[in-house]
């Protein structure tokens, strides 16, 4: 018997780490989670695109569960996303904040014009500084921030369909309750 | 025209193994070999293969310098304003190019072997040619299909999107080529192991044959991974020289298996002993070369090194690999179930020692492919993206590898088969004393007492005594006549070139061991802010001062060029330092080069940071700037040492032993032949 293991022992090894490997290869490697989730929302105070309205922070919308999108006119991928975000403004379950990211604002208004606007406010960050605050590394990103201020998820690139039920509906329930 | 004529090379190379090896597949299968024959077609085959890849190399090589931008390769990974070196190196900058270089390698590993082959029995030579021409086949085959170096890219680029800067380094020259001589090289001792299976000539001979080719191929790899280290070290700026990253890692595995493996094999060469040890390790050796392969280019591991990855590729690497080690390995469990160890020896012997080696080494290599993978298996069992660091791998590390420093010192002066503890205890456990001592006076000079540093640096020292007293003896008894004793220059040459270069390799790991536990123990490290004229002190009697910062402008980089000038005592100034940051064109990325003074017992070590601005209206020359001073000591010693165990392994190569002599040949090719019917029917 212990002869035998020693035979098959390397090749019952050979066989597991194909198997691990085969199911690691289907994963997105790079795809690394953010290091602000379960974080509080870092803190901002930017104008509203819209002129003469308040300035956008993130203290103005405590107790609610928001959204806060990152995007810019420049931006293609912003483009298939924008349906879903619509269809999110639609459900006026939850508050939609624009982030327009390194975007000149005569351009915001122009694209948002053409699209149909989702947001029920929306942050001017010309110079991309709150950005970097949030660690932005791609447009568009969607952070799902809860009714204590807290990061909970946050989606790299496009929101599809599935996106409100399985991140934002989960919290609104909570916060129901 | 050359793209295309490059592609056509790779082909032929493509047919002609494939061609060659599935002939004599067919012969061995129908018994028909005619050993002789098949000598004839394999050796022309090597070596057509290794004429046609280098053709291909030279032609990627020379698109690469002349910037053919139509090339889609070149447009990805050069630039026309990229220095000539780097345009040569580029053209293994990339996943396909890199494979060209591996399948290069492969080719060239196998033409050697037909060339200084012909001593070796004639069935087997065939069996071993046979083999490498099939992996070969297998891998241009990969090349061709899904990583084809010669891909076209019609319109051609005005511009080439530039090779990743942190590759720009004349390191980069030369660490993959050394890298790949050794990951490749141990398929020589893989088609050995296999051959001796399929023939079911698991005697010495075959370990005596594989020896020189798996010392040569451990003597690479281990150039390769101190030229990676050394270029990290210098390169990423942190003053690491070792990070345990997957594909640092993924290196270290084959190294680990390889020096279990050419300890193993001169047990078996010299006993006939631990033979199935030695077959799985030849066969688990090449197998962690291809993992290493897979895992740096399918990017199933998050990594630093993740300069060319697809998953695509990944399958095909992996089908490949479990392909190849899987039928070696069902092989080898058909044939070895009867020999087990082979020849007996007692529980105190060198037999023993080199025994207990193989098992640290393989548990050593357990436990790196378990912190390298962990993060693998946690994300497929829970779906959680996690990391193992450092912490880990030294923690299992130390206590694996210092254990050896000790058995080492003692080994080589056990003797075969059977020693009693008085002949081991009596040498070692004075000297044993006498290092510990020492280690402790040392520390206790150098500051606090600190009982890890005490045993690596005892180690260090124990295993440099055992090493020459060993030697000392050996040429005492070589001595003779005591009134009228042999030249010195003849015993030495009668010890053999095998002998010394173990020593020399032995000498070489404990300068290492020395080297790792002074820097580990008191380098130092400093995060400074600092402005134009300060100076701060490095450790005891080095003062640096910032004497200012301008801008340089390079080839294909611009970069902020900080001068530091180095002091020793009084004033005395003795290096400038002039660390770099710079910002790369094409892909605008910035990349730091830290500037070394080195030195045998310690290295000064500065790198850039980024300038600290205190008031926005601040001249560039007023800017403070953030500097990492690093004391490192001993380091040259790592470098040092690395290079001692190579030329070790080198000098290995020239041992009398291993020359095949015509004149045995004729015997053993009628045994074999005899043996190639057997195994055939």
């Amino acid at each position: 018997m212990r002869a035998n293991l020693r035979l098959i022992l390397p090749l019952l090894v050979l066989a597991a780490l194909t198997v691990v490997f085969v199911i690691g290869l289907q994963g997105d490697p790079r795809k690394l989670p953010s290091v602000f989730i379960d974080k509080p929302a870092p803190a901002f105070a930017l104008p509203e695109l819209a002129e003469g309205q308040a300035v956008v922070t993130p203290e103005s919308l405590r107790g609610k569960v928001w959204l806060l999108n990152v995007f810019a006119s420049w931006c293609a991928a912003c483009v298939t996303e924008h349906p879903h975000l619509l269809q999110i403004a639609r459900l006026k379950r939850v508050e939609l904040v624009g982030l327009a990211y390194k975007d000149e604002p005569a351009d915001t208004r122009a694209w948002l014009q053409a699209r149909g606007n989702p947001y029920d406010r929306i942050a001017v960050d010309r110079e991309g500084l709150v950005g970097i605050d949030y660690g932005v590394y791609g447009v568009p990103e969607t952070f799902v921030i809860d009714a204590q201020g807290v990061i909970r998820y946050k989606a790299v690139g496009p929101v599809d369909e599935g996106f409100f039920r399985a991140h934002v509906e989960p919290l609104l329930a909570q916060a129901g309750r | 025209m050359l793209a295309e004529l490059g592609q056509l090379l790779v082909a032929l190379a493509l047919a002609t193994t494939l061609l060659t090896s599935g002939q004599q597949l067919w012969a061995l299968q129908r018994g028909s070999l005619d050993a002789e024959a098949a000598n004839r077609v394999l050796g022309a085959a090597a070596l057509s293969s290794f004429v046609l890849t280098l053709g291909a190399f030279v032609l990627l090589a020379t698109l690469f310098v002349s910037s053919d931008f139509s090339v889609l390769n070149v447009a990805e990974n050069s630039n026309t304003l990229l220095p000539v070196p780097y345009k040569f190196a580029a053209t293994w900058g990339s996943h396909e190019g890199s494979f060209l270089l591996w399948n290069l390698m492969l080719c060239g590993w196998t033409a050697a072997l037909a060339l200084a082959s012909n001593g070796l029995a004639a069935g087997f030579r065939a069996r071993v040619l046979t083999i490498l021409l099939l992996l070969q086949a297998f891998f241009l085959l990969f090349l061709l299909s899904s990583s084809n170096p010669f891909e076209r890219l019609l319109p051609a680029a005005v511009e080439g999107r530039d090779l990743n800067p942190l590759l720009q380094d004349p390191f980069m020259v030369i660490h993959p080529p050394m890298l790949y001589m050794g990951y490749v090289g141990f398929a020589v001792a893989f088609a050995f192991a296999v051959a001796a299976l399929l023939e079911r000539r698991l005697d010495p001979t075959w370990a005596r044959w594989s020896r020189p080719w798996a010392n040569a191929a451990w003597a690479f790899l281990t150039i390769g991974i101190l030229l990676g280290s050394w270029w990290a070290y210098r390169e990423l700026g942190w003053g690491g020289w070792w990070f345990w990253d997957p594909v640092e890692n993924a290196s270290l595995m084959p190294w680990l298996a390889g020096t279990a493996l050419i300890h193993s094999l001169a047990v078996t060469d010299k006993r006939d002993a631990l033979k199935s040890w030695t077959i799985l390790l030849s066969i688990v050796a090449f197998a962690l070369s291809l993992l290493g392969t897979f895992l740096v280019r399918s990017g199933v591991l998050t990594s630093v090194h993740a300069f060319a990855t697809d998953p695509q590729r990944g399958i095909f690497i992996l089908s490949m690999l479990t392909l190849i080690v899987g039928a070696a390995l069902v092989l080898y469990a058909l044939r070895t179930r009867d020999i087990g160890l082979g020849g007996r020896f007692g529980r105190l012997s060198r037999e023993s020692f080199l025994l207990a080696n193989n098992v640290l080494m393989s548990a050593a290599l357990g436990a790196v492919m378990l912190g390298t993978l962990y993060p693998l298996f946690a994300e497929v069992i829970s779906g959680r993206k996690m990391s193992v660091g450092p912490p880990y791998f030294e923690a299992v590390f130390v206590p694996l590898l210092l254990p050896a420093a000790y058995l080492m010192a003692a080994a080589p002066g056990l003797r075969w088969k059977e020693d009693t503890l008085r002949t081991l205890l009596r040498p070692m456990a004075l000297a044993t004393a006498a290092s510990l001592a020492l280690a402790s006076v040392w520390v206790l000079w150098l500051g606090p007492f600190k009982w890890l540093t005490v045993l690596g640096l005892s180690g260090g020292l124990l295993l440099t005594w055992g090493t020459l007293d060993h030697a000392r003896v050996q040429l005492g008894k070589l001595a003779g006549d005591p009134q009228q004793p042999l030249a010195l220059t003849a015993r030495v040459r009668r010890l053999g070139a095998s002998y010394w270069g173990m020593v020399l390799a032995h000498l070489g790991v404990a300068a290492f061991v020395i080297g790792v536990t002074m820097v580990k123990s008191y380098e130092v490290e400093k995060d400074l802010v600092m402005k134009q004229g300060q100076t701060v002190e490095v450790g005891q009697g080095w003062r640096l001062t910032f004497l200012g910062i301008d801008r340089v402008e390079g080839p294909n980089y611009v970069a902020q060029h900080g001068v530091f000038q180095l002091t020793e005592g009084a004033g005395q100034v003795i290096y400038r330092l002039e660390p770099q940051k710079r910002l790369y064109q094409a892909g605008r990325q910035v990349m730091t080069e830290a500037s070394i003074h080195y030195g045998l017992l310690r290295d000064i070590y500065v790198s850039l940071g980024d300038p600290v601005q205190s008031r926005p209206t601040d001249a560039v020359s007023d800017l403070a700037w953030g500097v990492r001073v690093y004391l490192k000591p001993f380091m040259v010693w790592v470098w040092l040492a690395c290079v001692m165990m190579a030329l070790g392994a080198f000098t290995t190569l020239l041992d009398r032993r291993y020359r095949l002599r015509k004149a045995q040949a004729p015997a053993a090719a009628a045994a074999a032949v005899a043996g190639a019917g057997a195994a055939g029917a």
